[in-house]
């Protein structure tokens, strides 16, 4: 674990790492608590693309274990911002 | 150069390419090939290449649309570009020359192509026949990439990063996973006015008004492709700037050309059904080790070892993997595993994975995401539309317990696997809660029998039961 994020870098960052996967309207637009996978129809592989880019762009383990914490905006911001 | 008036055409010519023997021994024509069953004509969207340019075999020459997609047509010769035949726009029949390659010129490479030490193997390769680079190449690695390991050459074809843009650490200025992973985690922006930008996406931003310079690539140093641009578009479009050129995926278009390859298939495959529950989780406790041990990026997902589990079965049963081709049944030379992947905006396509008995499970997870990738940006190779002797669905774990699905002609069978579900399940005589996968047959009764078909999905049960086989 790097610097801590703060909470408004975090959501930012979790967007981030959903691009493509919609617009960048639709993902601003999303409620925190929607479930990602069902709103943005994420099968198995983009999560995982989605988990890589958090890992990879925080330079931070996330095992699967974790994947459970990271199904909403709001969740996964909780999850990155909390001390791993 | 031969004239046009010359030339015979080939209409249903299967292969994209007929050497002029005799006359012009070494001229060849690049035909419009057939990318598919159920495609009779193509528009060259854009030539990558001008007369005059040396081409190498498997180079990306020119972006042919079909009803499905814009695909990107690889060369099947090394040469120099003469003639381009076919002017971009033109909608022609396949069989038709596009252009011609004239295969006596010096194979010294030009300015344009990479260093010497791309023939392979070249002299002093650190590891020379691991993968074989010799052989054809798989799909999504560019042929002017060679300086890379294989594993950090899928990496970064999924991960859209430039390699001709690295800087190599590895032994021999080779770049390494981590060349790619440092690529990756640079900081986002700064790369944009460099940012590489596909040739089609370029071509749709000016037909639908989109300044380019606006674009970020999805990660730093990945290219910008077309669903990028059309994204930045806008879901509607401004009024009076409708754009023309989205045939390339547009969903009527798409919907049209799976109705008449489904019905084509209805109508001529007798199809038969089989199906079986499997246990895996002898798998998924596999793969949850193996995750825990290897770097986020290399984890395994459960629908890889699916598909690995499939190609080895089709080596065991031959008699499914194949063509059914003028009344008979042509086997494969390989098993080349079409992927079913369903498009964001709808529609289906199923991209091919090259000789997939052959590789190891973390291979196989690399190519399954490299053919996602290239399905959902639009940017199809040939070779992927037209390779496939046996075809998986899956449905992921979103989807429905199972499918029965519709055989993709000229191929003789299709796997299905329903979602990952816990559910009951006897062990040992008793009750037992385990992940459970419904593995489905639709084969070709006109090629098998039932009984064939059943030594299929009892070979692929058998094998998951021994994920570290795999």
């Amino acid at each position: 674990m790097t610097k801590p994020l703060s909470r408004e870098e975090a959501t930012e960052f979790v967007q981030s790492a959903l691009r493509g996967f919609a617009t960048d309207d639709e993902l601003s637009a999303l409620p925190p608590d929607e479930n990602l996978r069902d709103a943005l129809e994420l099968d198995s592989m983009d999560f995982q693309t989605f988990v890589e880019r958090l890992s990879t762009g925080l330079d931070r383990r996330i095992d699967e274990d974790d994947y459970g914490r990271l199904l909403t905006l709001r969740s996964a911001a909780d999850f990155l911002t909390a001390q791993g | 150069m031969p004239s046009n008036s010359n030339r015979q055409r080939f209409p249903n010519l299967p292969t994209s390419s007929r050497r002029l023997a005799g006359r012009w021994p070494e001229m060849a024509e690049f035909l419009m090939p057939a990318l598919g069953a159920d495609m009779t004509e193509g528009t060259v969207l854009e030539w990558l290449v001008r007369p005059g340019d040396t081409v190498r075999k498997g180079d990306v020459v020119a972006v042919v649309d079909t009803a499905k997609a814009a695909i990107e047509v690889e060369c099947f010769t090394t040469g120099t570009v003469g003639e381009l035949l076919v002017p971009v726009g033109t909608k022609v029949p396949v069989g038709t020359p596009l252009a011609m390659i004239d295969g006596t010129s010096p194979r010294t490479p030009s300015a344009k192509t990479p260093p010497p030490q791309g023939s392979p193997p070249a002299a002093g390769e650190p590891r020379p026949a691991a993968g074989g680079h010799s052989q054809p190449r798989r799909p999504g690695i560019p042929a002017t990439i060679r300086l890379a390991d294989p594993p950090a050459r899928v990496f970064a074809a999924r991960e859209g990063v430039d390699l001709t843009r690295l800087h190599g650490t590895g032994r021999d200025g080779r770049i390494t996973h981590a060349d790619v992973a440092h690529a990756l985690a640079a900081p986002a922006r700064t790369t944009t006015e460099r940012a590489r930008v596909s040739p089609y996406a370029r071509r749709l931003a000016h037909e639908l008004d989109v300044d380019l310079t606006m674009l970020a690539p999805e990660t730093p140093g990945g290219a910008i492709h077309a669903r990028h641009v059309r994204s930045a578009a806008g879901p509607a479009t401004a009024p009076g700037h409708v754009p023309e050129q989205r045939r390339a995926q547009d969903p009527a278009a798409m919907r049209q050309a799976i109705a008449a390859l489904m019905a084509r298939a209805k109508r001529e495959i007798p199809h038969y059904y089989l199906s079986s529950t499997i246990d895996l989780d002898p798998v998924m406790t596999w793969l949850r080790e193996h995750n825990r041990r290897v770097p986020v990026t290399e984890r395994i997902l459960p629908a890889a070892a699916l598909l690995k589990a499939t190609a080895l079965a089709a080596v065991r049963v031959p008699e499914l993997n194949g063509h059914w081709v003028d009344g008979g049944f042509r086997p494969g030379d390989a098993v080349h595993l079409g992927v079913a992947v369903a498009l964001r905006g709808g529609g289906l396509v199923a991209p091919a994975i090259l000789d997939a008995a052959k590789l190891s499970l973390p291979e196989t997870m690399a190519e399954l995401r490299a053919v996602v990738a290239r399905a959902r940006s639009g940017s199809l190779r040939s070779a992927d539309l037209t390779a496939g002797t046996l075809t998986v669905t899956n449905l992921g774990d979103n989807g429905a317990e199972s499918v029965h699905g519709v055989i993709y002609p000229p191929q003789v069978a299709l796997v299905g696997f329903g979602a990952i579900t816990h559910r009951p399940w006897a062990v040992d005589g008793m009750l037992g809660i385990r992940p459970l996968v419904t593995a489905t047959l639709a084969a070709d009764h006109r090629a098998s029998d039932g009984a064939t078909g059943s030594r299929l999905l009892t070979t692929i049960a058998t094998l998951l039961r021994h994920p570290e086989e795999l």
